[in-house]
């Protein structure tokens, strides 16, 4: 038997199907602020600290620009500047002779700069991250905390946090993330969708992963969930040929298809002009998702329509005539706006978002679907546009009337409430298609918040009545001879992707990387037996057991190559 | 006490990288600059936090003082700096 150390497994949620091994690198959260520390005994000693935490805090930032590169190296050389301002040395020194202790007057001086920036709105507003930023670092030093927020990466590395924003995972050298390891979070949760749509492996709601120490070599496996420490050269040869058939994998390029020929459109979802970019030259026949929230997040005020009609038609040009789905703005829920989204919602998964936000901002839509329009016109590209969360056909009639003003001719919706599943035939009489959501739709039908790793049982796509749902507005898009997809993370997991083929569903958006084992497992059933697939799926009692019928029908190949178990 | 009032060049407005440059530049000229917008108060040049906190726009003027030995070389040079598109700087 092994030592514990050698062979130490933690198990948690997997996002995609590669493996890896790498160093960990742990990603520190922010400090919490503490008003009632009390004054400190010494005042000039608790001078003499605040003057050195901040000179290197400063330092510290500056020697990360000179490792960077444009805007990155620009951002953190202006925010090393901050650490090391005059005015902000003075007021924290201020602080502190008036009886503050070190880190409090940290706290009140660098909210003041917050203050003037939020009120002076647009560019400076973001720049608040950066304020905070230095506050985080400033007193994490004073407290003799690690460095909060993502490391820099001198090597490739396995990024292992407690939990991370998607701020912090926007703030990633991508070329140096082997895996994210996650200690809360669950599946669908932002920075997994993100991870997995870079087709980087992670793993979420690890139990242990926060104990992991920074150096120590771990084997992660996205396909089974894990996370192996200190893994032996068996494990190391593994995880190396997974990773060249996977591959090899990728190196095809057919339009997605059945073994018999019968079409499934495979799509990507992206999020921003770059993601699209990036796309240009990658096996997929479009886009099936793009997220436009990515435009809006982290902003005191709305994009105008200038600048979101740039970056909608950067997207459609990069996609040059492929098909585009543009998803209107998602905000609300776990996607605060701060000029849009009400704060203090007791609900906010059930409370004013997605659609719902034309109800008191209907001007952001409209601005938006303007822009639409004219990226359109511009690149003469004719996209698809749908609105998340809508629940009743009346909501459905009103986006097509306002999509359709604004000169969009494919008008669809998300079906992500279950209302909007059992009624798809009613909503389809009304615009052009429907995308499945099954994140949301797990969500709201199984009653569990996407965001508590704890429940993921229960937000498995799998369970019968989720399948129901998915298998009713299907039909109904039989019926109506109107396209019906799906782009929730669910249209990424090959057995389930047979599922949807089976179910009659024609598109499927999911992470670029997913793309190669879907188009695989399709090419390797025919539609009939996808159908054969569907009928055992639903046909089951419990989310495992339908896994299971549709796993045993499944080539063997297939299974064995994509790990399937 | 120099005085001189200057047009911002930079595209984005006194903003991160040329407040930045601007603030470093003004630190470096180890003279008491000030710098303010049309009729509002002057703020310290040398701090890249209020020099920000100004949202100065491109094109729009500011004016800088200084006292000291050398003031009005200093301030010329800063002039210059404010004037030029400082995102344009070293940048391919």
């Amino acid at each position: 038997m092994s030592t514990a150390a050698a062979s130490r497994r933690l198990h948690g949620a997997g996002v995609g199907r590669g493996a890896v091994v790498g160093p960990v690198a742990r990603a520190h959260p922010a400090p919490a602020a503490a008003a009632d520390r009390p004054a400190p005994p010494d005042l000039a000693e608790a001078r003499a600290a605040a003057d050195e935490a901040l000179t290197a805090v400063g330092v510290a930032l500056e020697a990360r620009a000179a490792q960077s590169r444009g805007t990155i190296a620009d951002v953190l050389g202006a925010t090393a500047l901050m650490a090391q301002d005059t005015e902000l040395r003075d007021l924290v020194r201020a602080g502190i002779a008036a009886g503050a202790h070190p880190v409090v007057a940290v706290d009140r001086a660098v909210a003041e700069f917050v203050e003037l920036f939020t009120a002076a709105g647009g560019y400076l507003a973001e720049r608040v991250t950066d304020l905070r930023s230095v506050r985080d670092r400033v007193v994490a030093r004073l407290d003799g905390l690690p460095e909060p927020g993502v490391p820099a990466l001198d090597r490739p590395s396995v990024v292992v946090a407690h939990d991370l924003a998607p701020a912090d995972t926007a703030a990633l050298d991508l070329d140096q993330v082997l895996a994210i390891v996650l200690e809360k979070g669950g599946p669908t949760g932002h920075t997994a969708i993100i991870a997995g749509q870079l087709g980087i492996p992670c793993v979420v709601g690890v139990s242990g992963a926060s104990a992991l120490e920074d150096g120590t070599e771990v084997a992660v496996d996205a396909a089974a969930g894990t996370v192996l420490v200190a893994p032996d050269d068996d494990v190391r040869a593994r995880v190396a040929g997974r990773r060249t058939a996977l591959a090899d994998l990728a190196r095809a390029t057919a339009p997605g298809a059945c073994a018999d020929g019968h079409p499934v459109a495979l799509l990507a979802n992206v999020g921003t002009a770059e993601d699209a970019e990036r796309l240009t030259a990658a096996a997929v026949e479009g886009v099936g998702l793009f997220r436009t929230e990515v435009l809006f997040l982290g902003r005191g005020t709305a994009p105008t329509a200038d600048e979101q009609a740039d970056v909608y038609a950067r997207a459609l040009a990069a996609l040059g005539g492929r098909k585009v789905v543009v998803r209107t703005l998602d905000a609300g829920a776990d996607k605060p706006l701060a000029f849009a989204t009400r704060r203090g919602e007791e609900n906010p998964a059930l409370g004013v978002r997605g659609f719902r936000l034309v109800r008191t901002a209907e001007d952001l839509l409209r601005t938006q679907l303007a822009a639409l329009g004219e990226a359109a016109r511009r690149t003469g590209a004719d996209p698809w546009v749908m609105a998340p969360m809508v629940a009743t056909v009346d909501e459905a009639a009103q986006f097509a009337g306002l999509a359709r003003a604004a000169g969009i001719r494919h008008v669809g919706v998300m079906v992500e409430v279950p209302s909007a599943a059992l009624r798809a035939g009613d909503l389809l009489a009304e615009v052009d298609f429907v995308s499945l959501g099954t994140n949301d739709l797990a969500q709201y039908t199984m009653a569990t918040d996407r965001l508590r790793g704890e429940l993921v049982d229960l937000l498995d796509p799998w369970q019968p009545a989720v399948l129901d749902l998915v298998a009713l507005t299907a039909r109904a898009g039989e019926d109506a001879d109107k396209p019906v997809g799906v782009c929730g993370e669910s249209a990424a997991d090959p057995v389930m992707a047979l599922v949807l083929a089976g179910l009659g569903v024609r598109s499927l958006s999911m992470a670029p990387a997913a793309v190669p084992a879907v188009r695989f497992a399709l090419a390797r059933h025919t539609r009939g037996t996808c159908q054969q697939i569907a009928r055992a799926a639903l046909g089951a009692r419990t989310a495992e057991q339908a896994r299971a019928a549709c796993l045993a029908l499944v080539e063997d190949q297939v299974r064995e190559v994509l790990a399937l178990g | 006490m120099a005085q001189r009032t200057v047009a911002v060049g930079s595209q984005v407005g006194l903003h991160a990288r040329p407040a930045k440059l601007f603030a470093q530049a003004a630190a470096a000229s180890g003279l008491p600059v000030r710098i303010a917008r049309a009729g509002g108060p002057d703020v310290d040049a040398s701090s890249i936090l209020r020099v920000m906190a100004l949202g100065v726009k491109q094109g729009e003027e500011v004016t800088l003082t200084a006292e000291g030995d050398g003031a009005d070389d200093a301030l010329d040079s800063l002039v210059a700096l404010l004037a030029a598109d400082l995102d344009a700087v070293g940048q391919a």
